[in-house]
């Protein structure tokens, strides 16, 4: 089934004034659309999470989102390096983040079981040094 | 509890929506950590934090947060405050410590019934 409406974003590696402005994007054009208000929250928190992955632990990266009538996809993918153990990736409190990702407000290690926890379907396949793929699906 | 109560409370500076201080919020989030408030944070809260980086202003806007208040007297750069204001937001600044300015909402009554 072909998409209402797909968009692809580009997140660069590092660059914390930009990173966050393509989850605002999809937050307002989901908002346009008129998504319910409560699993366009989700969607955002989820996608600004992806994103800010992107721009502190890749060499940069691209978001997709695709909004289909019964569903909305949030895709990504960077560049590497890749995450050695996704397992203990996914465990909430672990991170690699530096001193000065987390004097900015991230880097708890929160992201990625946030992520699984906001979405109805998410996938992450990962490997060293090509890098993470993530889907998130949210049922409309 | 109304945004020009919890202004009073905390002796704050409103530094945009002050014609949004009639609206009604139930709880609070004292948080420096957007990790934890993307995570945690209700819909139906101000934010206190000492962080001033954009991503303050980015994570509320994600989670839905209308109300933010700098604690220990941290100014935000005009551009956040200009943002803040295209957005529709209410952004105050208070001289109080988060821990005291936190402690004081709850006494007052912010965020009583959060586990009830």
């Amino acid at each position: 089934m072909s998409s209402i409406y797909e968009m692809d974003y580009n997140v660069g590696s590092r660059d914390f004034a930009a990173a966050g402005d393509a989850s605002r994007s999809i937050k307002r054009t989901l908002q346009q659309i008129g998504v319910d208000t409560s699993v366009v929250r989700r969607i955002a928190i989820a996608s600004y999470e992806a994103e800010m992955n992107i721009a502190i632990h890749s060499k940069g990266g691209k978001m997709h989102l695709a909004v289909n009538s019964d569903k909305v996809v949030v895709a990504t993918e960077d560049f590497g390096p890749g995450i050695e153990n996704v397992d203990l990736a996914m465990t909430e409190g672990w991170s690699t983040a530096t001193d000065e990702i987390r004097e900015m407000g991230f880097g708890a290690g929160m992201g990625l079981p946030n992520m699984k926890k906001c979405s109805d379907e998410f996938s992450i396949e990962s490997s060293v040094p090509e890098g993470t793929r993530i889907k998130m699906i949210f049922k409309l | 509890m109304k945004l020009f109560e919890i202004k009073d409370i905390l002796g704050a500076q409103i530094l945009c929506g002050e014609d949004k201080l009639g609206d009604e919020i139930s709880l609070a989030c004292g948080c420096d950590l957007m990790s934890d408030v993307l995570r945690f944070a209700k819909e139906d809260v101000v934010l206190l934090t000492g962080l001033t980086n954009i991503h303050v202003l980015k994570t509320a806007e994600m989670a839905n947060i209308q109300c933010i208040v700098f604690v220990r007297d941290k100014t935000p750069a005009d551009e956040i405050v200009q943002e803040a204001q295209e957005l529709n937001m209410v952004i105050m600044k208070t001289k109080l410590p988060l821990y005291e300015a936190c402690g004081k909402l709850y006494k007052e009554g912010l965020g009583d019934k959060l586990y009830e």
